[in-house]
């Protein structure tokens, strides 16, 4: 269907009524093009829309909806009001979760940040050739392998006979070797070693893009001034990428919060609830033991607590990146 | 430049341990895949007699073949209609603009912070009564709803950097929206199309917590479904393992060698403009 346009519209007026009917006649042809663009421009974005309502927006208002019931999945609902919530605060094993969900913001977010950084700023300084390429194409390598692959791989590694337990046998610190997975203690920092491994890479490349753009005269004319690598990155590196900073957390700590992959093929909670995180716990309460609004009420705590520790990372790297 | 030899070197080996520290457990499971079907290896150790064979008794036990179908045609049908809708929305608020835009963009990008374990629930429900649970689409249809925030997003932020002029001129020739969307803006638009299509399929590929709860199915599932399957049945039988972990990944590695710089850009771009 062609679009009106002012072209198409004959005036049959005599000349001297002509300009300002033609003016009058183009505002309402452009109004109409505007309302037509409007519905046109809408009927675009309607299958996306759409599609993203059913399977996103619908069943996130629906979580929320099920964390006042008592369902079972089956038989009928009970309205119990914010029951679901107290019970998520009144057992341990279930709060639990969410503190193992902080534990493991620290290693899958900070860590990976931390030494992303470093790294970084190391390919920067030290190796822009081939060297720095191939560290950078070899670091992404775990980002795009399947989580489930990440975690079987793992698990075979930090188990009694893996490569970890080898290798620290080999530099004489054979009794501390242990099933690192299935240890109350190790298990979660265990896992948190499985996240380093798969994001490290997406950190460092991340960073390293951003240095990139920081103006080189700053880093040369630091270099003249004979700063070391230390200060050149307390004092050039960090401040100007607080940006891709806050960027990189950003994503880290949403994969950190919605956990899942990993932990379940690697311990599946265990041992006892030692890793056991909300996507786990999620999972278990509502296909295992059908107690699906109680299942809600930690998702819906769960979403809370990722608004809750983005917006203000957020509004770091917002803020200060235009200051 | 002025960096400190020992500087350099100390970097770079740095560099070097963290480059083994990655690579170090992919060689791990290879070497562990060729020892004996049944044994229990050490970490790192090169088996006297590599059994190759362990790769095709592990794709025969996996059922490799309906596996492969099976994961292509969940790509094959969330791909490319992702791609076309979340090309055409972004299109819409990018650059046509339309009215109420933003309001849009928001929604979209809202969906980027929602964990899916928080949604996956009601999900599982709603198939159940639309009765597409554990059916060809039971995966495909969810993931394309999960996928527009970043796609959207994505798209929107080429078309918001196309010039005006571009629309305009096609405007004056008298073409229609379409017309504008399909002949000009499209065209225009391939690389970043490519580098969403190549990120989609990975996704899709790799994902997990859809094809665990929403099919019930191993073979029916996507390849990281089907790992999952995989490991609960084979899990003491490491060598055979290892060997269906290699095939499963294989292919995303390959793609990722192929189309590195595609899926390096598209992944830090999709999260700095995020």
């Amino acid at each position: 269907m062609p679009a009106p346009s002012s072209s198409t519209v004959k005036s049959p007026l005599p000349s001297d009524y002509r300009a300002a009917a033609r003016t009058s006649s183009r505002r309402n042809t452009l109004n109409r093009v505007i309302r037509r663009e409007t519905i046109i421009g809408w009927l675009f974005v309607l299958p996306a829309l759409l599609i993203y309502a059913v399977f996103v927006l619908f069943p996130f208002l629906l979580t929320i909806l099920y964390s006042f019931f008592r369902w079972n999945g089956v038989g009928p609902a009970t309205w119990i009001g914010l029951n679901n919530y107290l019970t998520v605060f009144q057992v341990p094993d279930l709060l639990g979760t969410i503190f193992n969900a902080f534990w493991l913001v620290v290693w899958f977010s900070f860590i990976p940040v931390g030494l992303g950084l470093v790294v970084a700023s190391v390919i920067h300084r030290v190796a822009t050739g081939r060297l720095g390429a191939l560290a950078r194409t070899v670091l992404f390598l775990p980002q795009v392998i399947p989580l489930v692959a990440a975690g079987i791989i793992w698990g075979w590694l930090l188990g009694l006979p893996g490569l970890v337990n080898q290798i620290l046998s080999a530099v004489g610190l054979g009794a501390i070797t242990r099933a690192w997975l299935g240890d109350f203690d190790w298990a979660l920092p265990a896992v948190g070693l499985i996240g380093i491994w798969v994001l490290l890479g997406f950190c460092t490349v991340l960073l390293l893009t951003g240095m990139t753009k920081v103006n080189p005269a700053l880093y040369e004319s630091a270099r003249i001034d004979g700063a070391g690598w230390f200060r050149e990155f307390v004092g050039i590196t960090v401040p100007l990428l607080r940006y891709e900073i806050g960027v990189c957390l950003t994503v880290t700590v949403i994969a950190a919060l919605a956990a899942f992959d990993i932990v379940y093929v690697s311990t599946a909670g265990g041992p006892g609830n030692s890793t056991a995180v909300p996507g786990i716990q999620i999972y278990i309460l509502a296909f295992t033991q059908r107690e699906v609004g109680l299942a809600s009420a930690l998702a819906v705590l769960l979403m809370l607590l990722v608004v809750l520790i983005i917006i203000p990372i957020q509004r770091l790297g917002r803020a200060e990146s235009t200051s | 430049m002025k960096v400190a030899r020992s500087e350099l070197w100390a970097g770079r080996a740095l560099l070097v341990a963290l480059m083994a520290f990655t690579l170090l457990p992919f060689i791990s499971i290879f070497a562990t895949a060729l020892h004996p079907s049944g044994s229990v290896p050490s970490g790192l150790e090169w088996p006297a007699d590599p059994q190759w064979g362990n790769f095709v008794e592990a794709f025969n036990v996996a059922n490799m073949t309906t596996l492969l179908i099976s994961s292509t045609r969940i790509v094959l049908s969330v791909v490319p209609v992702a791609l076309v809708i979340s090309t055409m929305a972004g299109f819409a608020i990018g650059a046509l603009r339309i009215r109420g835009a933003n309001v849009l963009l928001l929604l979209f990008v809202f969906g980027l912070t929602l964990p899916f374990p928080g949604i996956i629930i009601p999900i599982y429900f709603l198939e159940r009564a639309m009765g597409i649970y554990n059916t060809r689409f039971a995966i495909a249809l969810p993931l394309i709803g999960l996928y527009m925030p970043f796609a959207v997003f994505w798209m929107r932020s080429h078309f918001v950097n196309t010039p005006t002029e571009i629309s305009e001129a096609a405007r004056v020739d008298g073409a229609t929206t379409w017309h504008l969307f399909w002949r000009i803006h499209v065209p225009l638009a391939r690389a970043p199309m490519a580098s969403l299509g190549i990120l989609m399929s990975v996704w899709t590929w790799n994902q997990f917590l859809l094809a665990l709860v929403l099919v019930e199915d191993p073979t029916q599932r996507t390849m990281a479904g089907a790992l999952g399957a995989f490991q609960g049945h084979y899990a003491t039988n490491v060598p055979l393992l290892c060997a269906g972990t290699i095939l499963i990944l294989l292919p995303t590695l390959i793609l990722f060698v192929l189309f590195q710089r595609q899926i390096i850009a598209a992944l830090l771009e999709g999260s700095i403009k995020g």
